[in-house]
């Protein structure tokens, strides 16, 4: 799935008022991506608000209160399309009481682009939003030198970021850093080279877009089938199919494969690999359809279907990293609801290892109370067990999210060690 | 753009729609698809065909309808539930007025549009029904670009924007009280030039309106709006027939139609590619104000 994508998913982060909607809206005007009545809406938005130019970021600020206030509260989606390639863009928050959208946002990104205002430096969400990009495992991590404009394009005054967010990056293990200075405003080196800063080399933001491949990390990732719905059509025509339904996480199956439905520990064969009306050989990582076995065993949402092989690890007490997300601070040996692939099970929080100083990127084993928006390393037990892999091998199998029972509310995001 | 590249594109768009169609059946008790007969809602349907083959589709669909259609709307419809064997439900605005539930608009710009929320919300509660699957894109309008694919619906029916549920790689929380309910978007990701690619590639049978047709038309504030004879004109406003297709349909008051010969996907294709105005802004109901759109979804529009 990853390989030769036809299709990017991004999301752009950075501290409040770093540009990134600006770029957005630029990213999107200078590829010719904007629609006549939008940018006649948007100039006419603008006049209304006393301004003289046009403001991009009115483009993405799709909610009135966004509007009123000219930040941006919740993620927005953009979609844009050049010859070589389709985007989907996460324009996320800045702001640190959104930081759960950011999150949201940057969850399904293959690249994160992080705006650094030239004349700011690294400042605090800075190195929150490369920590939260690296924590979900975002390996391509492109640094925007914005406002390049505010500071006579200087050459020094961008080595010298550079130089600071590289050592970022080290301290982070980012695999693929990449360093740019533009002007979102003016766009330079957005869409277009700019003619102020002849002594950068590199590629514009969108040649990089257009031309970053994508690859995983490297490693073997085992095949997991999650079991999302049992379809039974019991139907004059169909009277005794049955399949599992659901979409490979990592790895690949193929017709005729030894293989082992969890938690029942029973082995049987795939029969076959079914979709609308065809029948295949073989199945890739992210594809949708419904598996039928040799053997009739039972399973039901929330089992997982592996190879004989390669089974994942059962796990009763969980180590992860979490970022809370709730008003009310996490509860030691409270009890949540864990959701994970398609089981819901009750958890009890049994330890905070550890939480993260965000500011300098260091564990706190003194103050240890999770309020919203930490990041911190916790021990879980749940009371079922669950089957896990590594959120660094497998994002599907290795994540989960937290809900709080009385309110039903998303609580936390867990990314499983 | 070559059909080539986006191929794959669409498959990626296609494996993530019927993973959020599954994950509705899985979650849900008495989950309908809003169906408006639009080629959004009408993907829709295939999609969900090919989430649960060989069974029955394990929805139902629920139709607003505001009593102005277009005609082969409703045919398409009739045809469309017959073929599934699945039960329709209609949420009659015309009902609503009638009960007393909603006044009817007044003036040139009277439309039902707005209504609809009402009768909508209304029969989702007669009918306990706790998930409604709507065809919504976050390409469409600004405010839609804000939705989750799951999006939490308080007893009131009401978008709370300002506050919506983290919503983290594929893990949909569907969880909700008593009396609350769930829309759940599964193209959320697919844009309009998407659609019309997939309904090219899929061979997916939309109703002849968005083909070229002949039909009486008028022209308000720069947009063509097919004329119907409870319409009312303002004076100035002159009723002509040409060839026309519709971009997107709704209520045929306030639907544009596009000048166009178009008689197959392929030109529609070339057409949608090539245009720089948006489908939505042929959509007399977002003209309304800056906020149009995220006032009626705060409501419980669709």
């Amino acid at each position: 799935m990853k390989e030769n994508l036809s299709l990017l998913r991004f999301t752009t982060a950075g501290s409040v008022d770093d540009g990134k909607s600006t770029l957005i809206g630029r990213l999107l005007y200078d590829s010719k991506s904007i629609f006549e009545d939008q940018l006649d809406h948007i100039t006419e938005s603008s006049r209304r608000r006393g301004k003289e130019e046009v403001d991009l970021s009115l483009l993405t600020d799709g909610l009135k209160a966004e509007r009123e206030q000219g930040i941006t509260i919740d993620v927005a989606y953009r979609y844009f399309a050049t010859p070589r390639r389709k985007f989907i863009i996460a324009d996320t928050p800045g702001h640190i009481q959104y930081t759960r959208n950011m999150v949201t946002g940057a969850s399904t990104a293959d690249m994160a682009l992080i705006l650094v205002d030239a004349r700011n430096g690294v400042v605090e969400q800075t190195i929150r939003h490369t920590y939260i990009a690296h924590l979900l495992d975002i390996r391509y991590i492109v640094f925007c030198i914005n406002k390049m404009d505010l500071t006579d394009y200087s050459n020094e005054v961008f080595s010298k970021l550079r130089a600071d967010l590289k050592a970022l990056a080290v301290k982070l293990e980012v695999p693929h850093p990449y360093f740019l200075p533009i002007s979102a405003k003016l766009g330079d080196n957005v869409v277009d080279r700019s003619e102020n800063m002849p002594w950068y080399e590199g590629p514009t933001l969108l040649e990089l877009l257009e031309t970053v491949e994508i690859n995983g990390n490297g490693q073997a990732v085992p095949a997991r089938f999650p079991v999302q719905y049992v379809i039974r059509p019991l139907s004059a025509d169909y009277p005794d199919y049955r399949s599992y339904a659901g979409r490979v996480a990592g790895g690949s199956f193929r017709r005729g494969e030894k293989v082992v439905a969890l938690p029942a520990g029973l082995g049987s064969t795939i029969k076959s690999i079914d979709t609308f009306n065809e029948s295949h050989d073989t199945v890739a990582p992210g594809e949708s359809v419904a598996i039928v076995l040799d053997d009739d065993i039972d399973i039901s949402r929330g089992d997982m279907i592996v190879p004989a092989d390669a089974v994942p690890e059962l796990k009763s007490d969980i180590v992860a990293r979490i970022c809370w997300f709730s008003e009310k601070p996490m509860v030691l040996n409270g009890k949540y609801l864990l959701r994970h692939t398609g089981s819901e099970v009750r958890c009890v929080i049994r330890e905070v290892i550890f939480r993260l100083n965000v500011n300098t990127v260091e564990r706190d084993t003194v103050n240890k109370e999770v309020k919203m928006n930490d990041i911190a390393r916790i021990s879980i037990r749940t009371a079922k067990p669950l089957f896990t892999d590594p959120y660094i091998v497998n994002h599907t199998t290795g994540s989960f999210i937290l809900i709080d029972e009385g309110t039903n509310n998303t609580v936390a995001a867990g990314m499983i060690i | 753009m070559t059909l080539d590249i986006n191929s794959r594109h669409l498959r990626d768009l296609e494996n993530e729609a019927i993973y959020v169609m599954r994950e509705v059946a899985a979650q849900f008790e008495n989950p309908v698809i809003l169906f408006s007969g639009g080629k959004d809602s009408i993907v829709l349907v295939h999609l969900a065909k090919k989430a649960f083959w060989p069974m029955k589709i394990p929805f139902r669909l629920l139709h607003v309808d505001t009593g102005h259609n277009f005609e082969e709307t409703l045919v398409f419809r009739d045809n469309l539930v017959k073929e599934l064997g699945v039960e329709l439900i209609v949420a009659s605005v015309q009902e609503s007025i009638d009960n007393g539930r909603v006044t009817e608009e007044k003036g040139y710009n009277a439309s039902r549009n707005k209504a609809q929320s009402i009768s909508l919300l209304d029969k989702l509660e007669q009918l306990k029904i706790d998930v409604a699957i709507g065809g919504g894109r976050r390409d469409e309008e600004k405010a839609r670009a804000k939705e989750r694919f799951f999006s939490h619906r308080d007893e009131f029916g009401q978008w709370d924007p300002k506050n919506q549920r983290p919503e983290l790689w594929n893990i949909f929380n569907g969880r909700k009280h008593p009396g609350e309910h769930f829309r759940v978007f599964p193209i959320s990701n697919w844009t309009e030039l998407d659609v019309w690619q997939y309904i090219l590639t899929d061979k997916v049978e939309l109703p002849s309106l968005y083909y070229t047709h002949r039909r009486k038309i008028f022209k308000r504030d720069g947009v063509f709006l097919a004329w119907a004879p409870f319409m009312m004109l303002k004076p100035g406003e002159e009723v002509i027939e040409t060839d026309v297709r519709c971009r997107t349909i709704g209520d045929i008051t306030c639907t544009g139609v596009t000048l166009s010969k178009a008689d197959n996907l392929e030109d529609i294709i070339a057409e949608i590619a090539a245009t720089r105005v948006t489908e939505r802004g042929g959509r007399y109901d977002d003209k309304r104000s800056e906020a149009a759109m995220e006032e009626r979804k705060r409501e419980g529009y669709f």
